[in-house]
């Protein structure tokens, strides 16, 4: 669809029969194309009544299928039962279209409320004209407009046609919560059924007429390339087409079969310029961050003199290792090269930098390349890289011939953008009481946005600065970033640096309660106690997770013999958390037998959904707080399969209880925030248990 | 190359594939039978659960040439209209996140109920520790597996 003016856009939409459509728009110089009104998303009610709403990010897992559509919905005044979507690919009407950041529905509550309520508004003034009656005497409920005097009624599907020539009010009023009937209620999840059926269409899934497959021989070593390739023996596999280099570092192979390809890759000959790196390991790596931590640091928040506190001095270091996303679907893309355009079907998190990537590898006008998204297997960070959609564009281009481009599961630990390894120096000051009254906390990490070319703030990472804001009201506390640099390819994974400065500091946190003889639950609500705002954090919301999260959990009551509760709570992505974990020691290793997270996420949109947020944060948090590291040795990702890089399975999940501050604030993120939390409140159930701190990641290694 | 026979969801299909072939791709690629799904092509995930002759079987590390002759059920013949116990459990139970794994999970859980109708905690447990979910899923699973033994179980 071709950018409309706001009124061609409507008519395209009676004029082809659909019924009304409405776009929704960016405030003036908030949205694309600066200070221009252009559409935004939109809805369609066709004339049968069905609605159709537009998501313009990417399901993964998180739901936003289900929560984008309740938000519009809701206004709309529309029956559920009626809602079917429309998925989005790469486009220039609905602003950036990133899926990350815990950022989907905080952003688009707005929006799509204001453009459930626009429909409803314009319906309703259809019918009044309809039946030459006051407006005011009409009320929308469940996809139709009633008049009571009369005891009339008319579907929206019967509307749609009339509203549609009706002007779209741009301030249209929106329901109070307390009128909510879709927002805040456990919606099933409109993916569900395709989901258990196996109809659910991944990128994996996609195909096209004619279609080839391909899998790429990478060089192992960290920024090596390749020198030249033999393929004589995998040109004797059946099946076996195109064979050549894709850029520097890979060879692609492409067979009619994934099977072929994989075993054209598997007898093909290439020797590598292994480069500058293949010395490399993890070792010299951690090294490296700690000889630097005395390096030059950029301040990201300081209050008070730490300096000039005089008292009983804590200090400790903590480190952490690389860690990799590994979601179940490995990386693959659909890619058809026709000379003057390329389309592709990606799961992928930014279609939009797919679109410009491809448009630039392959030498078109990104209008000339279109991204069509899938359902993902999985995100968790690593479909925000582009990497595989190029992949896919340039072996297509190089075959002549569509083709899917499908990672292994090897390819996916060894090819993949790590979370950051880091170390971290804290330090504090006890009061004569025992209580902290100054702070520092030193972290010593490579920047994921510099790495990528992304322009550094005030000499530093301003994504760093933003995850490691939350702090407590200790009147001299001083954060500092001491920016590294590595070869090791870095991304983004799920709550991104929030992970590492969380282990840290909430660590620490726990030693100061032991060393100034309080209990951790205790300490952080007296360093929360004055309702204030702290580093733009609330402490109020604060104290509230972390009281419901030890109610809930029981604290301080006594558990099972042998078992032992730590706790930790961080704000990250706009949202509190709180997590109280339930250890006991079994042969020297800690069994997790219960968590419960709360979360204050502002207001509610799906409890279900919030509530499957916690638990797969929690485990997925758990996994790489228990073992899961990646690790570098003679330049190369040791880790390939699942056997060494090992996910929590059943055997080892906690019962894992989510609990929901209620709110009207609006909402915030929800997928990263319950992360964090979870490796310090491990730790701290540890030490409750064993009295032995842990300082470093996996704590199983 | 060799033409094999194989008797999938019930039906007779002829392939033209080589015999290592694992049984995963001939499903996907050849029989375009896409629920069944790859995650990590070494037994280790769980996600191309298949059964074979009514035993659970990782399809990634099974060659096609072991299942000629044998009855082989993917997600999509496991129930006439995708309405078996276990996938209405799913459902109710709201399991998937991403999804991805979920057909397998379901594959493995419904070859435990054939053979045991009422787990305990620990069977399932013992069951479905093969089969990995990375969005964290695995209370609702024995939610769902329980729910579906409660209602008649196998079927």
């Amino acid at each position: 669809m071709s950018p409309l003016s706001r009124r061609e856009f409507i008519a395209a939409g009676v004029a082809a029969g659909v019924g009304l459509v409405i776009g929704f728009y960016w405030p003036h110089g908030s949205g694309p194309g600066g200070g221009r009104f252009a559409p935004n998303a939109y809805l369609k009610i066709a004339p049968d009544g069905k609605i159709t709403v537009a998501v313009a990010r990417s399901e993964m897992g998180q739901g936003v299928r289900t929560s984008l559509p309740m938000i519009l919905a809701e206004e709309l005044e529309a029956d559920w039962k009626q809602i079917c979507i429309e998925q989005i690919g790469a486009s220039t009407l609905y602003g950036d279209q990133t899926t990350g950041g815990s950022a989907s529905v905080r952003s688009l509550w707005d929006p799509m409320r204001k453009a459930g309520a626009a429909a409803r508004e314009m319906l309703i003034t259809a019918a009044a004209r309809e039946w030459s009656v006051a407006r005011s005497d009409c009320r929308a409920e469940n996809s139709a407009v009633v008049h009571a005097a009369s005891n009339r009624r008319l579907a929206y599907g019967e509307l749609a046609g009339k509203a549609a020539r009706l002007p779209v009010p741009t301030d249209p009023p929106l329901k109070a919560a307390r009128d909510y009937k879709i927002v805040g209620k456990p919606m099933p999840r409109l993916d569900a059924p395709s989901k258990v059926d196996g109809t659910a269409v991944y990128g994996i899934d996609f195909r096209l007429p004619g279609m080839k497959y391909a899998v790429l021989a990478r060089c192992p070593v960290i920024g090596g390339k390749v020198a030249s390739f033999d393929d004589k023996e995998s040109k004797k596999i059946s099946g076996l087409g195109y064979v050549g280099k894709i850029g520097d570092s890979a060879v692609a192979v492409v067979a009619d079969s994934v099977w072929g390809a994989m075993e054209g890759r598997r007898v093909l000959n290439v020797q590598w310029d292994e480069g500058p790196n293949k010395d490399l390991r993890s070792a010299a790596i951690v090294e490296g961050l700690k000889k630097s931590a005395a390096g030059k640091a950029a301040v990201l928040y300081s209050a008070g003199e730490v300096a000039k506190v005089a008292g009983r001095r804590v200090t400790a270091e903590y480190q952490l290792p690389f860690m990799a996303h590994a979601p179940m679907e490995p990386e693959n893309c659909t890619a058809h090269f026709q000379g003057s355009k390329c389309e592709l079907w990606a799961p992928t998190q930014v279609p939009q930098d797919v679109r410009d990537s491809v448009a630039a590898a392959v030498g078109l006008d990104a209008d000339n390349v279109k991204v069509n998204v899938t359902l993902i297997g999985g995100g968790f960070g690593r479909r925000l890289e582009h990497d595989y959609g190029v992949e896919a564009a340039l072996v297509s281009k190089a075959a002549n011939a569509p083709v899917k481009v499908l990672w292994t599961r090897e390819d996916d630990m060894r090819f993949s953008t790590y979370r950051p390894a880091s170390y971290h120096r804290l330090s504090a000051t006890l009061d004569g009481q025992g209580w902290p009254v100054a702070l520092s906390h030193r972290i010593v990490m490579p920047s994921i946005n510099i790495q990528k070319g992304f322009p550094a703030e005030d000499g530093t990472d301003s994504e760093v600065k933003e995850e490691a804001s939350f702090v407590y009201a200790i009147p001299n506390t001083l954060i500092e970033y001491v920016m590294t640099e590595t070869p090791v390819p870095l991304g983004w994974m799920r709550s991104v640096n929030a992970l590492q400065v969380a282990f840290a500091a909430e660590s620490f946190i726990d030693e100061l309660a032991a060393a100034g003889g309080k209990d951790p639950l205790a300490l952080r609500l007296h360093l929360l106690a004055k309702d204030e705002d702290l580093n733009g954090w609330s402490s109020a919301r604060m104290r509230g997770v972390l009281q419901l999260a030890a109610d809930k959990a029981g604290w301080g009551k006594a558990l099972a013999p042998g078992h032992y509760h730590g706790i930790a709570c961080f704000a990250s992505f706009h949202t509190y958390m709180a997590e109280v974990v339930e250890v006991s020691m079994e042969n020297d290793q800690p069994r997790v037998h219960r968590v419960v997270g709360a979360m204050d996420c502002g207001q509610v949109i799906n409890p279900n959904i919030l509530e499957q947020q916690i638990q797969g944060g929690v485990i997925f948090a758990l996994t790489n707080a228990l073992r899961g590291q990646i690790t570098i040795e003679k330049g190369r990702v040791v880790q390939g399969n699942f056997d060494d890089y090992q996910p929590i399975r059943m055997n080892e999940a906690p019962v894992v209880e989510a609990y929901l501050v209620p709110s009207t604030e609006a909402p915030t993120g929800a997928g990263e925030p319950p992360v964090p939390p979870l490796a310090p409140a491990l730790s701290n159930a540890i030490y409750a248990a064993t009295k032995k701190r842990i300082r470093a990641l996996p704590v199983v290694s | 190359m060799a033409d094999i026979t194989l008797r999938v969801n019930g039906s007779e299909r002829k392939v033209n594939v080589s015999p290592e072939t694992p049984l995963l791709w001939v499903l996907r690629d050849t029989l375009e039978l896409t629920g069944t799904k790859f995650g990590c092509g070494a037994g280790l995930c769980g996600a191309c659960t298949v059964h074979v002759d009514d035993a659970a079987v990782r399809s990634c590390s099974t060659p096609v040439s072991l299942v000629t002759g044998k009855s082989i059920t993917t997600i999509e013949g496991l129930s006439a209209n995708g309405l078996h116990a276990l996938q209405k459990a799913w459902i109710a139970e709201e399991v998937p996140q991403c999804g991805y794994c979920q057909t397998g999970q379901i594959m493995e859980a419904a070859a435990l109920l054939a053979k045991n109708p009422q787990p305990s905690d620990d069977q399932i447990t013992q069951a479905m520790s093969g089969n990995i979910c990375r969005c964290g899923t695995y209370d609702r699973i024995r939610r769902a597996i329980h729910r579906a033994a409660g209602a008649g179980g196998a079927r």
